[in-house]
């Protein structure tokens, strides 16, 4: 219990620090006062019901995303490229939901998840298998598919599938049997959350459960000592890059099938990025993971609330995010820095 | 169609492809010489951004110019130092560290920029700085448009990658930063300082990525718009590794970026009928391929990536 207590110190810490940094740049920068300005964000992101299934609501893709993300780090994969990953599976998404049109109704959701993680295992394979095969850096890579899947996007939404009903870029709206249910009636918070909930556990039983996970494991305290262990380095990284993208992929499903019900510009709007900072705030762990998503989405939340009525810009969120992952690495590398000499 | 071919065409989109270079040739060559000591920074994008506006802001609001790129130049060098705290003091892990300067950069920009201008449609201009002419040179036919009437900032970008590799070839500085990259302990062994190496070269690569980003809103566009730098940080760093860890190398590299970069917004303007959207991928489809074919990694510093710790093996 002491070590759990223990390791939850550092981030809990770096994100106060963060938030009080946050709050001198209010007081220096904008004509607002920083604890009315914080009070709105909390009011804003849990202050009541549709407050907090909003909170959730922002959470379940930040949670799918970074539970991915914390499986392809475990195998010292930087998957930058859960955002591009993420619009490959919206993509693929909506190409069931909108243009299949004759399937029996209980298909579709099934369906869509499917080819959304396929769409993101594939899109996240492409780095992998180039770093597995090539030693080729996929933190580059995968950030360049991002632009291209982005681009992409924009592509479909003002051509070829673009809704003629009406005048902004977008796809026609998926089928109704598509859509996914409401969990709490009379707030927006669908089945999602569920679903990511369920990916956290599976997570958590192949990581820590499961010899392909020790494996995974291994791979990301030592590629070569892992190779001298007889185990598929190369197989592994490709592996965990396509989990990884197929999370994504279906945090992308869950935007569509949940929230938009077609497919626009811009869908995601840096899950796929701030899942990344909440990986390594939650040191990589299920629990920490969680507790993280919840927090940045109620940050994000919040800051939209912040931004209509305190006046301050939503973008500082970006900031303590920033902050926030430097106050934890360096504290990590801090401790290890000042451990007295053995 | 044929509007492609014709002189004014052609040069037109040879000069853009020198002013469009810029921003990623001297990101690239500061991030070299970084990486060449052994530190690599992912920040490059954050602390690009964080140039063009710090630089745009100091313009606009005190009316010069000079300060604004000053100001471009030190903010670059702070992250840059930040950087270097983590990773060379601290011994922290630099792709992190890096990608949370990206962040914290790209976020700053944002929130400084709706709190000094708001919400505005209408983006703030300045007046960048003017094209100069070389006496004589400019008026050479062909040559003389194309690569003798450009701001001064151009000229300077395309000196940069030749004095860095000047330095780091043939000054006795230089070789302290290379070995310090390939054998810190051997380094240290001979008394070199590796930790202020170290931050030297991160700090200076800071400062010119400053530099490129303040190229795009004093020079390039005039303005500034949010992410004005469109993943041109991420390009830099990849054209590092074609240029082999050489900063002259990185010139070709960045040439060939900014010749995609002109010809993507030129070909729009004749009404070629490919969809806008699909040319805005070439860059970072271009990179992709470029890394499929680049397969000798021989080059990489060795140290790079990798702590010095005193008394460590």
């Amino acid at each position: 219990m002491s070590s759990i207590l223990f390791s939850l110190g550092g981030p809990v810490s770096a994100v106060l620090l963060a938030v009080m940094v946050g709050g001198v740049l209010i007081a220096l920068v904008t004509e607002s006062n920083a604890i009315t300005a914080y009070s709105v964000l909390v009011d804003g992101a849990f202050g009541n019901l549709t407050a907090f299934t909003e909170t959730l609501l922002k959470a379940a893709p930040l949670l799918v995303t970074s539970v991915g993300i914390m499986v392809a780090f475990r195998g010292k994969a930087i998957n930058l490229g859960a955002e591009g990953q993420l619009y490959m599976g919206a993509i693929a998404t909506t190409w069931i939901g909108a243009f299949w049109r004759d399937l029996p109704a209980g298909l579709y959701v099934p369906l869509a998840a499917i080819a959304a993680m396929i769409a993101g295992g594939l899109w996240a394979a492409i780095p992998g298998y180039l770093k597995a095969r090539a030693k080729i850096n996929e933190v580059i890579t995968s950030l360049m598919l991002n632009y291209v899947a982005i681009y992409f996007v924009d592509f479909l939404v003002n051509g070829p599938w673009r809704d003629p009903a009406g005048p902004e870029p977008q796809t026609p709206p998926i089928v109704a049997a598509a859509r996914m249910g409401y969990v709490i009636p009379g707030t927006r918070l669908h089945t999602g959350i569920i679903i990511a909930a369920v990916c956290l556990f599976l997570a958590y039983l192949l990581l820590w459960r499961t010899g392909l996970g020790f494996r995974i494991r291994s791979v990301g305290s030592g590629p070569d000592a892992a190779l001298q262990a007889g185990i598929n380095v190369p197989a592994t990284i490709v592996l965990v890059m396509m989990i990884s993208g197929a999370l994504a992929g279906l945090a992308g499903m869950g935007e569509i099938s949940g929230v938009h019900y077609r497919l626009l510009p811009g869908i995601s709007g840096g899950y796929g990025y701030t899942a990344i900072v909440v990986a390594l705030l939650g040191k990589l762990r299920p629990l920490g993971v969680t507790l993280a998503s919840v927090l940045f989405a109620g940050l994000v939340v919040g800051a939209d609330s912040m931004q209509q009525f305190a006046m301050v810009p939503a973008s500082l969120v970006l900031v303590i995010q920033g902050l926030t992952i430097l106050f934890v690495i360096a504290s990590d590398a801090a401790v290890i820095r000042l451990r007295p000499a053995r | 169609m044929q509007a492609i071919f014709t002189e004014a065409f052609l040069i037109g989109l040879l000069a853009s492809m020198i002013s469009m270079s810029v921003p990623i040739l001297v990101a690239a060559v500061g991030e070299t010489l970084s990486q060449r000591s052994g530190v690599l920074n992912l920040g490059v994008d954050g602390i690009m951004l964080s140039g063009a506006f710090s630089g745009f802001a100091m313009a606009y609001f005190s009316g010069s110019l000079w300060l604004g790129l000053l100001a471009a130049l030190a903010i670059g060098a702070l992250l840059g130092m930040i950087h270097a705290f983590i990773s060379v003091t601290l011994g922290g892990d630099q792709v992190i560290s890096g990608l949370a300067i990206a962040v914290l950069g790209g976020g700053l920009v944002l929130f400084f920029f709706r709190a000094f201008f708001g919400v505005t449609i209408v983006f703030p201009r300045v007046k960048g700085f003017q094209p100069i002419d070389i006496p004589w040179l400019s008026s050479l036919p062909i040559l003389g448009p194309l690569l003798f009437h450009h701001n001064i900032l151009v000229y300077i970008a395309f000196l940069s990658p030749f004095v860095a590799s000047y330095f780091l070839h043939r000054t006795s500085l230089g070789l302290k930063v290379r070995g310090v990259g390939e054998n810190p302990a051997a380094a240290d062994a001979l008394g070199v300082n590796v930790g202020n190496v170290r931050y030297l070269c991160v700090m200076l690569g800071g400062l010119l990525a400053g530099l490129g980003g303040a190229f795009m809103s004093l020079a390039l566009l005039n303005m500034y718009v949010d992410d004005i730098t469109a993943g041109r940080g991420w390009i830099a760093i990849a054209l590092v590794i074609f240029g082999k860890w050489d900063p002259a190398k990185t010139l070709w590299g960045a040439l060939l970026f900014g010749f995609v970069d002109a010809f993507q917004l030129r070909i729009q303007g004749l009404g070629v009928r490919i969809p806008v959207h699909l040319l805005f991928m070439l860059p970072y489809l271009l990179t992709l391929t470029v890394f499929l074919l680049m397969r000798k990694r021989t080059q990489v510093p060795a140290a790079l990536t990798k702590p010095y710790n005193r008394g460590q093996t």
